[in-house]
């Protein structure tokens, strides 16, 4: 927790200038430096900094291929082109960006993720997850608009169907989308306000990050005991412990990104993609990006219909209505405990969340017929039972484990234990190291 | 509560697995559903792998189909004659082949339009004057440009190829699939297969069972004077390399800078690890 006093104090006369005007030094010092973290913080907890160095660098690379792009349905495919023949190290650029977006996605699942599993949502940190929930959504429209930009068969068809979803809406849907293409069908006007707001999103995501961060500072993170911060000797200071551990998660993070980037650019992405947009010709299987094909699955496992409501508006129901789930847990959640550690059964049904949204990824990249409908729907329920069934029931009816006093006590009963608790080192083998 | 649990459990696992099975669905020979009928031959890529390079005799090989067979049809405007720097050729080389194409430009100062001898800054001529003259030429379909077809062609790899290709590094989908359907051609098809008259069956076409171009290559049509062989495995080879090339020409700086991108990251992680770990050295943690 950091409501304590400032333990910064300016030490030359520059510093003490700007501490007297506008305590920025203070700031940072209370903020990096001095900021208490719990000790026995795992390297799932190293994935925030690693988001935000994607952000920058995804901020990064995208200023400048912005300032060789050319959002204009006849010449963007072949500026983006040129950057990759003509413009020095534009290839890397585009690669670092394009590859960047995969895995700025790939670092978010994994924090949310781990949200879930150690329960980070509980009171007193359910603003802090909203405000997360909130990146993820921004995350989601800047990485769709991206992706149209390149002017190739999936933007274009890919473009098509996302704003078409809108139309299922009653009353407002065909104005809806009209507003977000600027007209009937996906054409110019389209491309250019998506240029124009996939440059923007990003500034707003720093925004909600810097919130997020503030949120963070102000309740403290949890840990995966999920027991809350007691005593100082719970702690121990931001620099140098997390930072040098966030370092390394970092390096080891970017190694895997590099071996995408430079030896399987094009692993992650389509090959339609690199065909020009053709309005006239729609590619035999039309596949959003990997890190939307759970609730594409989703949205194209409802192809029935419920009542007044059709089966368009009830996959796009269901698909909206799937991201909303995040947004209520944690008053979903009725467990008392945080962490699936203590928790046998929550812990089960989160690694089974866990296969089901994997499958339900892979289920949206197939095509939508045959014995994959009746999987994607069966995927689908367990989606929604996770959250809305097993998530509240479980906690009622569960008896956790016994939860040590503090974190020190924690920290130290393993260190004794080794191999005395062999639940616990399975569950969080990240720990040790 | 076990019990119902485990059996909640064992029931989604049961769902799962049937499911699975069911998915695999029944053959039939003479209507498929799914293309391409084969899978593309995985051949061996001199570019292929973490130090890949392209093989400049064979790009250059690959050129000289290009010019004398697949230019008659499909054009490649994407590329520059000074990029065919990278199959080793000298700037004066790159000057006397551009010479040997005649470039439409203009205006003039008079107003005019003329034609011209190619530059090296100048891109690779399109055969027709735009898409509709193209595919009414050559029976309604128009060829693809040839720029980047080697990464916009690709047979989907399927669960559990496509984790296994992250470690293989298997990054050549697009030049397999064009070897494969240049030398697909010739067969004949399963009995009782409609083909569309016009067409052409290839087992190994990514959209369907026929396509509308004609087998384009035949033995000793292009003649190599490195003493390669002229067969139509060779050209198919050598050309799905040059499209390779031209589709990524810095390939090779990518791997190299990607090489030393690696090693870096190992040694600084491996400090960073060490550091980290004598930080927390005396922290139970």
């Amino acid at each position: 927790m950091s409501e304590g006093h400032s333990t910064y104090t300016p030490k030359t006369g520059i510093e003490r200038w700007f501490d007297a005007r506008m305590p920025l030094p203070r700031l940072v010092h209370d903020s990096f430096v001095a900021y208490p973290v719990p000790r026995n913080l795992n390297y799932m907890w190293t994935f925030g900094g690693i988001l935000s160095i994607m952000l920058a660098a995804q901020i990064l690379t995208g200023i400048v291929l912005a300032m060789h792009y050319t959002s204009d349905t006849n010449l963007a495919f072949d500026s983006v082109e040129k950057i990759m023949r003509d413009v020095n190290s534009g290839w890397l650029l585009r690669y670092l960006h394009s590859n960047g977006a995969s895995f700025f996605f790939v670092a978010v699942y994994i924090h949310i993720f781990r949200g879930l599993f150690y329960g980070s949502y509980k009171a007193p940190r359910e603003l802090l997850w909203i405000l997360g929930c909130i990146i993820y959504l921004l995350m989601m429209a800047t990485g769709f608009m991206g992706y149209v930009l390149p002017w190739g068969q999936m933007s274009f068809w890919g473009a098509t169907v996302i704003t078409g979803f809108f139309s299922a809406i009653p009353l407002v849907g065909n104005w809806i989308q009209e507003l977000l293409l600027g007209g009937f069908a996906v054409d110019n006007p389209t491309l250019n306000r998506f240029f124009a707001l996939h440059y923007l999103l990003p500034f707003m995501i720093a925004g909600v990050v810097v919130l997020h961060i503030w949120a963070l500072h102000v309740v403290g993170q949890s840990n995966p005991t999920g027991i809350e911060v007691k005593s100082k000797t719970d702690t121990v200071a931001f620099t140098p412990y997390a930072t040098i551990k966030d370092a390394f998660g970092m390096i080891v993070f970017l190694f895997v990104f590099a071996y995408f980037v430079f030896y399987l650019p094009n692993f992650l992405g389509h090959p339609d993609n690199y065909t020009v947009a053709n309005p006239l010709k729609t590619p035999a299987h039309i596949v959003p990006e990997w890190y939307f094909l759970p609730f594409y699955a989703i949205l194209r496992a409802i192809t029935f219909n419920i009542g007044p409501i059709n089966s368009k508006l009830g996959g796009v129901l269901c698909m909206f209505g799937a991201i909303a789930m995040l947004f209520l847990v944690p008053w979903l959640d009725t467990s008392k405990v945080r962490s699936a550690v203590y928790r046998p059964w929550y812990k089960l049904f989160f690694w089974l969340f866990v296969a089901d949204a994997i499958l339900l990824g892979w289920l949206g990249s197939q095509p939508a017929e045959g014995s994959y409908v009746f999987m994607a729907q069966m995927a689908t329920l367990f989606y929604f039972a996770f959250f809305l069934v097993i998530m509240p029931v479980l906690g009622l009816i569960e008896t956790p484990r016994r939860l040590p006093n503090s974190i020190t006590e924690a920290v130290l009963e393993k260190k004794k234990g080794g191999s005395g608790h062999p639940a616990r080192a399975a569950a969080a083998p990240e720990t040790t190291g | 509560m076990k019990k119902i649990l485990t059996s909640l459990a064992l029931l989604g696992l049961v769902v799962a697995g049937t499911a699975a099975i069911a998915a695999e669905e029944e053959h039939n020979a003479a209507a498929p559903t799914h293309f391409p009928i084969n899978e593309p031959k995985e051949m061996s890529w001199s570019f292929a792998g973490p130090f890949g390079t392209y093989d400049k005799a064979q790009l250059q090989r690959g050129l000289k189909v290009y010019k004398e067979v697949c230019s008659a049809c499909h054009s490649m405007n994407l590329v520059a004659f000074r990029t065919l720097e990278g199959l080793g050729y000298s700037e004066a080389q790159i000057k006397t082949l551009a010479a040997e194409y005649t470039i439409h430009d203009g205006p003039n100062d008079a107003g005019d339009m003329f034609d011209r001898p190619g530059k090296p800054s100048d891109h690779f001529p399109a055969p027709f004057p735009n898409t509709e003259a193209a595919a009414a030429a050559n029976g309604g379909a128009a060829p693809p440009d040839m720029s980047l077809l080697a990464k916009a062609r690709g047979v989907e790899r399927g669960f559990p190829r496509f984790i296994f290709d992250i470690f293989t590094q298997y990054a050549q989908g697009g030049p397999d699939y064009i070897h494969s359907l240049l030398t697909g051609y010739d067969q004949t098809p399963p009995a009782g297969m409609v083909i569309p008259e016009g067409t052409h069956y290839n087992p190994y076409f990514l959209s369907g069972v026929s396509l509308k171009m004609p087998k384009p290559l035949s033995d000793g049509q292009v003649t190599y004077d490195d003493g390669s062989p002229q067969t139509i495995d060779q050209y198919a080879r050598d050309v799905s390399a040059f499209l390779m090339f031209a589709a990524e020409p810095h390939l090779e700086d990518r791997k190299k800078t990607g090489f030393r991108v690696m090693i870096f990251l190992l040694v600084f992680g491996a400090l960073v690890y060490m550091t980290k770990r004598r930080v927390w050295a005396d922290v139970a943690h």
